[in-house]
């Protein structure tokens, strides 16, 4: 497969987009398998900090597979197994010494399809909070929460009900909301809005923007124009035969949004944004 | 391709003005296996009704104050109640419920949520087994268990019995119900740094609590209308149940003893133990659907 090592040449490259010095999460040559099936192989790259990184590209070629290394949420699924390095900071998540339950108040996760708990709006935000040994104000932080996910208005009247009576946008803002009550420094976000209406897809992307301030994002999406709209670099992904047949997941180009959408370096990419496959 | 789209065409089908018809073949067949539908649900429920119906005429005539308050009485005695078998059979499962609810429940959460797959497999498959283990052989065990080693038939080696009966539906129902729970909202638990532990205990659990508790209203239902186990463990006494340690009455075995005597009063009374264990029953199973109701997957 030589266009491929080219191409995995080229990733290594890009390194450089991003200032090592600002990158908050970096990938060294992560490989993920799922059993004896390869899922994602060779990726390398540096997220930068205080800005949305997306994650583009067909079904299946392992986007929300790299997005579940960032947390070590692949720890949860039987078979799984990642190696080469997932940086936060200076530290190796995937070294021995690390306690991945820490790990993942620092970096939250929202999923794409909501998942409240079963529990009242109120207990939704605090439960994040009471298992990490938060001292402070519950009341305050519910409501600094809920009002930064833009659901405050909606909610405050009946923060005792439960979470699930609420339609399914409010819901994935309740989840933004539990992610962010936990004050991470990154924030997951596996399409959250695939499953949502436009008007509550709007709110998001609204809220995506405004959370940049405080948060590092890393949102995969399928939707190309939503890519354009919310981040500022974008990492391609194409899945590619392997000699057994099966599929596996690479990252073919990774730079601004910008670039990748206007000047693509690699052809796939330009099939790819300009709608010819995928 | 081609051939295929010439071949297309809906003239194949029956003509239709899809105006409504009773003439029709296809109607008529609509309507006979409606109607036999019908008749055989009736055919399926007739027994029940005709259970409850006969058990509430026969009973009914003793359904009064005395029934709740009055001892047992002897064979050949007018009047009495049967006031000691009820608080019989509420021990009885009380210790059965006591014994197998912690254990069962405790297996089902390791079954759903801690153990792998192998063992997991095997477990689920004896718990089966021990289910469909006739209760008649939960009641040897028992007396030989306990009955033989403290040397007297009691209320507490019936509980036992019962337990051993209610264990595999308690382990399953559990088991099932945790199951239910959505894996996104375990991973969402995670996700806000929640440990394995604290998971389970705090969102899994109470997310399943409606459909174990139904589950285990179920198994308690089951295990208060069991006779054979009883028999020969706790076997039965006509006086006011003092403690565990001792033979005690209890509605199941009161109707087995008077149900066939010459006496016309303990007949009577059977009859009404009967009514009184079927509202039992009854009863559990109605809350039993209420919790179901609460249940939130
Ligand atoms: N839990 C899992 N178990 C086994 N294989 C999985 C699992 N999740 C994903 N995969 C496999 O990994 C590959 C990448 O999947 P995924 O990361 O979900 O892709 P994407 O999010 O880009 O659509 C797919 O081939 C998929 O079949
Ligand atoms: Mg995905």
């Amino acid at each position: 497969m030589p266009t491929h090592r080219k191409q995995q040449e080229e990733a290594r490259d890009q390194h450089s987009v991003v200032d090592e010095s600002e990158a908050v999460l970096r990938t060294e040559n992560v490989k993920v398998t799922y059993g004896d099936t390869l899922a994602l192989r060779d990726v390398s790259m540096d997220v930068p900090k205080n800005q949305v990184t997306a994650l583009i590209g067909p079904s299946g070629c392992g986007k929300s597979t790299l997005l579940r290394c960032f947390n070590r949420l692949n720890d949860l699924i039987d078979g799984c197994k990642v190696e080469g390095k997932v940086f936060y900071r200076d530290k190796n998540l995937y070294s021995s010494k690390i306690d991945p339950v820490s790990v993942r108040r620092r970096i939250g996760m929202v999923f794409q399809k909501p998942n409240p708990f079963p529990k009242s709006i109120y207990d939704n935000i605090t439960y994040g909070a009471k298992v990490n040994g938060f001292k402070g104000d519950m009341d305050e932080l519910v409501e600094q929460s809920l009002q930064r996910a833009a659901l405050w208005g909606e909610v405050k009247d009946k923060l005792k009900e439960n979470g699930l009576s609420l339609s399914g946008g409010q819901q994935q803002r309740l989840c933004i909301a539990r992610a962010i009550a936990l004050k991470p420094e990154v924030v997951l976000m596996d399409e959250p809005c695939s499953s949502l209406d436009p008007v509550s897809t709007e709110r998001v992307e609204d809220l995506i923007h405004e959370l940049k301030e405080d948060y590092t994002i890393v949102i995969v999406t399928h939707n190309m124009h939503q890519a354009t709209r919310v981040s500022d670099f974008t990492a391609f992904f194409n899945a590619e035969e392997s000699d057994d047949g099966s599929r596996f997941g690479y990252l073919v180009e990774y730079d601004r949004t910008e670039r990748v959408f206007e000047d693509p370096q690699e052809e796939a990419t330009q099939k790819y944004v300009s709608g010819k496959f995928g | 391709m081609t051939s295929t789209k010439q071949n297309w065409r809906s003239d194949e089908f029956d003509d239709d003005d899809m105006e409504r018809s009773y003439s029709t073949q296809r109607t008529a067949i609509d309507l006979g296996l409606t109607i036999l539908a019908f008749i055989l649900l009736g055919v399926a429920l007739l027994p029940l009704g005709l259970v409850i119906a006969f058990v509430i005429i026969r009973g009914g005539s003793r359904l009064n104050f005395d029934l709740f308050t009055g001892q047992i009485p002897a064979a050949g005695l007018e009047g009495g109640g049967i006031a000691p078998a009820i608080i019989g059979t509420l021990m009885v499962v009380g210790i059965a419920a006591a014994i197998s609810i912690p254990f069962g429940v405790l297996a089902g959460i390791y079954l759903s949520e801690f153990s792998s797959g192998k063992i997991a497999r095997w477990i689920r498959f004896f718990t089966n087994v021990l289910s469909g283990v006739p209760s008649i052989i939960m009641g040897l065990f028992a007396y030989g268990v306990v009955v033989l080693t403290t040397n007297t038939f009691s209320a507490f080696a019936g509980g036992f019995a019962l337990a051993i009966l209610m264990l595999p539906i308690v382990v399953r129902t559990t088991d099932e119900s945790l199951q239910l729970v959505p894996p996104q909202v375990r991973w969402a638990s995670t996700g806000v740094g929640a440990s394995n532990f604290q998971t389970v205990l705090k969102i899994v659990l109470p997310a399943a609590l409606g459909a174990i508790l139904t589950g285990v209203t179920l198994a308690i239902a089951r295990a208060a209308g069991e006779t054979a186990p009883l028999i020969f463990t706790v076997l039965f006494s006509q006086f006011w149940p003092t403690g565990i340690w001792q033979p005690i009455p209890t509605l199941s075995v009161l109707v087995y003893n008077f149900a066939a005597v010459p006496y016309e009063n303990q007949q009577e009374l059977a009859w009404a133990a009967s009514l009184i264990l079927v509202l039992l029953i009854l009863l559990t199973s109605i809350s039993a659907r209420i919790a179901a109701r609460k249940s939130i997957y």
